[in-house]
């Protein structure tokens, strides 16, 4: 055994590791096991190649770089990880993946210094040898395209969830001609770059799909950022995919592909949830369209003050909350959660309706109740509950607009038409929070806050939250 | 405005058009209210309770709005001033002559049983909320003439098996009937041509029977329709069979403008056990049984009770009246957007269209159609022929789409192709991405060096693993699953430390930069799963 098949073997281990990883976090029960598994591989991974390294007689001067290097993007890492507010972690996710891109761009010019720059060197006489060296030119191609278009991607979406710039889609004239142009160019030059490696084909390949990852995203608007964010998820997986296959590297394909094919499943679980075409999305800039201008009359909408609420919570017999990206803002889940409690000592049945695309991340409000103890079983999805709202007493609808809309369900000529909704409607009473009467991200006014059994509470969530707490603590122990 | 509600004339008619709680809703509204001296006797209201609700007890037929429940005859028709607004189950489908005689009158009719059926106008729909009580009591009826017990027991006596009931047609009636019957203890089987109502029969505690056939049915207007022959024949072998097993038949088949479909013959009712009950739901419209008498009881000479009862809402006077007072308060809400008591009727509203019989001495009969498309799944096969089965109206799970607006009408056939586009791409997308996968696959494997054919096997077998691995993924680690597959993507890491060893400056430099972010990713990815996962807790 040398060091060179240890490191394989090594590899091997790793993969199957990563592959427990992701099975673990299928289910509560063995998410903590997944993610130590996750780790188990990635240090596996990390002391084989370290090993490999030092058994490929590297220099001292770089050994410590390399040292310094993991040391210090270490401390970063750990330190966001553990300074993030939940509300935060979309932003902090988007972040992530734009390194990932960064450092497959990285990769893949390092390929190109290593080999095409120097086409009489050894290397590229090895390769030219074994018929790959074409081969390796596209591999640098393209890793260095996914990457590129991975990192401004998210750089994009980072600043749009962090709210740095507007959220609102870019709509350049002839914007899906602009992405098929950019794809047409990506082509031609790598078939040009395959036959002649030239460096200025490198460099202008980069800047396009720099450009082509900050259109994509760009023209997508801030609503439906929980598929940007998975599908940019998926875009680093390639990109690291692309990366072991320029270095011939068994390990990074596999842990590429597997990144890359579950968050490509995952975009589509959310395109599912929000009945948008998986392609329309990929190729950028999906719910553009704008809506219609609405001069419809929808009628009067009622208002309830938070003693009142009070008061049809201590009598309700079951209760469901709809949280939304609204709740996250002002912050309100541990009043929520606090809420849930006081309501369950009485006895009443509370539970959780959490729409697929609510938030700003796949899963995003679980984690934000999560984060205020509520527990996970009285947490349920769409599916689950939709049924039950028939015989709800009392639906809260916190900070959600769009995904308990019943326009998108009963008129076809709605921009959302089409999406699956929680139905809080059927249940007998209806309270939303909001700020005011404006629109929801898709721009599309409501007709549930103006139906009979719905009453508005307005003023911040976390407030009114809180006004409720104090109102239903002083109601009579009923039960 | 005033609102009259007169006495039916016909002694068998117990309902009538409003109640004192609607009366109290209709005043909110801003109508005053003229009620016939018993006109809500039959059903157990009296002069006295309207008159506390609001209402005055005086002549309807001079009112502005006249309030029924069946056509008004002659006498009364002829009564009615210019300018009045008659409102009631008139039958406009099945009258023709009916929908002469008004048109020749300078009134208004709106026609309660003509609600297109779209989820907006539910609250409206009489025939729902009719067909509801009608199928609670058809059961009431069949228990009522039926000799034993519907649940099943074990007593000292002996074992008594619970009663088996076939209800044909899973339609509102349908399903309330399977619903009663349920719950009386019976073991409860129906039929019904449109495979969609399959989970709404076991919801109810039922067992859907299949007719298998080629003929799927998809109606736009979200009612059943004529079947195929080949349909009629399996209907019927299924009908045969059951009717030897079962103790109760109740059938709620309806088709709009048509005879009812002839579903159980004399022979089958022949080789029913003495002492078996059939309930036809649609004596009124011709009967589903062969033998049935509209409005009596009939005993064959094989002691099978025919009941062919054309009231069966009816024999729930209050609870009918209620309901059906209800319908025509949220009609008047819909037509009365001032609340200021008076009527206004927007023909762009389809729903106001669509009941609209006659305006103003106008013919407005038939109305234009409204669509409903009810099911997006299965293409419609063209049903020819003679008829089968149907049910007395859709579910209101299966009736989504067409809705109001300026655009209604053309929104709503675009919504229509729309579905039918999306399930065709649904259809096509997995044999196709397969296939181009597989095909994309087989090209870049068999041109590339030996070298590289390792590789592609590698990532492609990854691919799968990854799709299947997160499959079952809870919807509620989906963030958490995110940041771990973000921090394993961080092992790109790997790449940039075997990259290191060169000599030339620019590429450590490069290197070193690609380390450093992939460590960010790596380190802050896991650490920050931890800590979410850390937060889950069961209750």
């Amino acid at each position: 055994m040398t060091i060179g098949t240890a490191a394989q073997a090594a590899y091997i281990v790793a993969a199957l590791l990563f592959i427990l990883a992701l099975a673990g976090l299928s289910r509560h029960e063995t998410a903590r096991s997944g993610n130590t598994f996750g780790i188990a591989g990635m240090a596996l991974a990390l002391l084989a190649t370290v090993g490999l390294a030092i058994d490929g007689s590297i220099s001292g001067i770089n050994l410590a770089l390399l040292l310094a290097a993991t040391v210090v993007g270490a401390a970063i890492g750990l330190h966001r990880a553990a300074k993030v507010e939940m509300t935060g972690m979309p932003e902090l996710i988007a972040l992530l993946h734009s390194f990932v891109g960064l450092a497959a761009v990285l990769v893949g010019w390092n390929g190109y210094l290593h080999v095409e720059a120097h086409p009489d060197g050894g290397e590229a006489r090895d390769l030219h040898f074994e018929g790959m060296l074409g081969i390796h030119s596209a591999e640098v191609f393209i890793g260095v395209f996914i990457g590129a278009v991975t990192f401004t991607g998210s750089i994009v979406a980072y600043l749009k969830l962090s709210a740095k710039i507007k959220s609102r889609p870019l709509t350049l004239p002839g914007k899906n001609l602009l992405n098929v142009g950019a794809l047409a160019a990506f082509v031609l030059l790598t078939v040009g770059f395959v036959m002649r490696p030239e460096l200025w084909m490198l460099i202008l390949v980069t800047a396009i799909a720099l450009a082509l990852g900050w259109h994509l995203v760009a023209s997508i608007g801030g609503g439906d950022m929980p598929v940007v964010v998975s599908m940019l998820n998926s875009y680093s997986g390639w990109a690291a995919a692309a990366a072991g296959f320029l270095l011939e590297n068994d390990l990074l394909i596999v842990t590429g592909a597997l990144v890359g094919s579950s968050g490509a499943y995952l975009s589509y679980i959310m395109c599912k949830a929000m009945n948008r075409s998986f392609l329309s999305v990929i190729a950028g800039g999906f719910g553009i369209e704008a809506g219609p201008a609405d001069d419809r009359e929808y009628g009067e909408h009622r208002e309830i003050d938070a003693e009142g609420v009070a008061e049809l919570l201590g009598d309700a017999g079951t209760v469901i909350i709809t949280p939304g990206y609204g709740m996250a803002v002002a912050q309100a889940q541990y009043g929520v959660a606090e809420l849930t409690r006081t309501l369950r000592d009485r006895g009443v049945n509370v539970r959780f309706g959490i729409h697929p695309v609510a938030g700003r991340l796949p899963g995003h409000m679980n984690v934000l109740l999560a984060e205020a103890r509520v527990p996970y079983d009285v947490v349920l999805e769409m599916d689950e509950i939709n049924d039950d709202f028939a015989g709800t007493s009392v639906v809260l609808v916190i900070g959600a607009n769009d995904t308990v809309n019943p326009a998108a369900l009963d008129d076809p000529s709605s921009p959302i038409a089409g999406m699956p909704v929680l139905t809080v409607w059927e249940a007998d009473h209806v309270i939303v929070f909001k700020r005011s009467m404006a629109s929801g991200y898709a721009g599309v006014q409501n007709p549930l806050f103006f139906k009979e059994n719905t009453t508005m509470l307005f003023g911040d969530a976390k407030d009114r939250v809180e006004d409720i707490l104090r109102a239903v603590a002083a109601l009579q122990p009923t039960r | 405005m005033i609102i009259g509600v007169p006495r039916d004339p016909d002694p068998g008619e117990r309902r009538v058009a409003a109640t004192p709680t609607t009366v109290t809703q209709l005043v909110k509204l801003g109508y005053q209210v003229v009620v016939e001296p018993g006109a809500g006797a039959a059903a157990s209201f009296s002069d006295e309770a309207y008159a506390n609700a609001g209402a005055t007890v005086g002549d309807p037929l001079a009112a502005d709005i006249v309030f029924v429940i069946n056509p008004p005859p002659v006498a009364q028709r002829d009564r009615l001033a210019k300018g009045t607004t008659l409102v009631g189950m008139l039958g406009p489908r099945l009258d023709p002559e009916l929908v002469e005689d008004l048109s020749r009158r300078p009134i208004t009719a709106l026609s309660m049983d003509a609600v297109p059926r779209i989820s907006r106008a539910q609250s409206l729909d009489v025939l729902s909320s009719m067909a509801n009580i009608a199928g609670y009591r058809a059961v009431i009826e069949a228990a009522h003439a039926f000799g034993r017990f519907f649940t099943g027991q074990i007593t000292a006596a002996g074992k008594v098996p619970p009663a088996k009931v076939l209800v044909a047609g899973a339609g509102v009636a349908g399903l309330a009937a399977i619903g009663t019957a349920g719950s009386l203890g019976a073991v409860v089987r129906a039929t019904d041509p449109r495979p969609e109502v399959a989970d709404q029969v076991r919801s109810l505690g039922g067992e859907y029977l299949s007719i298998a056939s080629a003929d799927v049915e998809v109606s736009s207007t979200g009612y059943a329709k004529e079947m195929s022959e080949d349909y009629n024949e399996r209907a019927a072998r299924l009908y045969a069979g059951q009717a030897t097993e079962v103790d109760i038949i109740i059938t709620t088949a309806l088709i709009p403008g048509k005879p009812a479909p002839r579903l159980i013959t004399a022979e089958m009712v022949a080789t029913m056990r003495p002492g078996s009950v059939i309930v036809d739901m649609a004596a009124a419209n011709g009967g589903n049984v062969e033998g049935a008498v509209p409005g009596e009881v009939v005993v064959t000479a094989g002691g099978v009770t025919i009941i062919g009862y054309t009231d069966m809402a009816g024999r729930l006077p209050a609870q009918a009246s209620q309901l059906y007072g209800t319908n025509l308060v949220n009609l008047m809400k819909l037509m009365t957007p001032a609340k200021d008591g008076q009527l206004v009727l927007d023909f762009e509203d389809v729903v106001q269209r669509g009941i609209t019989v006659v305006r103003e001495g106008e013919l407005t009969w038939p109305p234009p159609p409204v669509a409903v498309s009810a099911a997006p799944s299965a293409p419609a096969a063209p049903g020819s022929a003679s008829g089968v089965l149907s049910a007395a109206g859709p579910d209101h799970h299966v009736t989504k789409n067409g809705e109001k607006s300026g655009k209604g009408k053309t929104a709503g056939a675009g919504a229509g192709v729309r579905n039918g586009n999306a399930a065709g791409r649904r259809r096509i997308t997995p044999l196709t991405a397969v296939g181009a996968g597989a095909a994309t696959l087989f090209l870049l494997t068999a041109f590339s060096p030996a070298a590289l054919r390792g590789h592609l096997t590698v990532f492609a077998l990854a691919i799968v693993i990854g799709y299947y691995v997160i499959g079952k993924v809870h919807h509620a680690l989906h963030t958490p699953l995110m940041s771990v597959t973000n921090a394993i993507s961080g092992i790109i890491v790997v790449g940039a430390v075997l990259q290191l060893g060169g000599e030339q400056n620019l590429i450590t430099v490069l290197s070193c930069v690609a380390i450093l972010l992939a460590s960010i990713n790596v380190f802050g990815g896991f650490a920050v799963t931890r800590r979410m996962l850390a937060m889950f807790s069961r209750s």
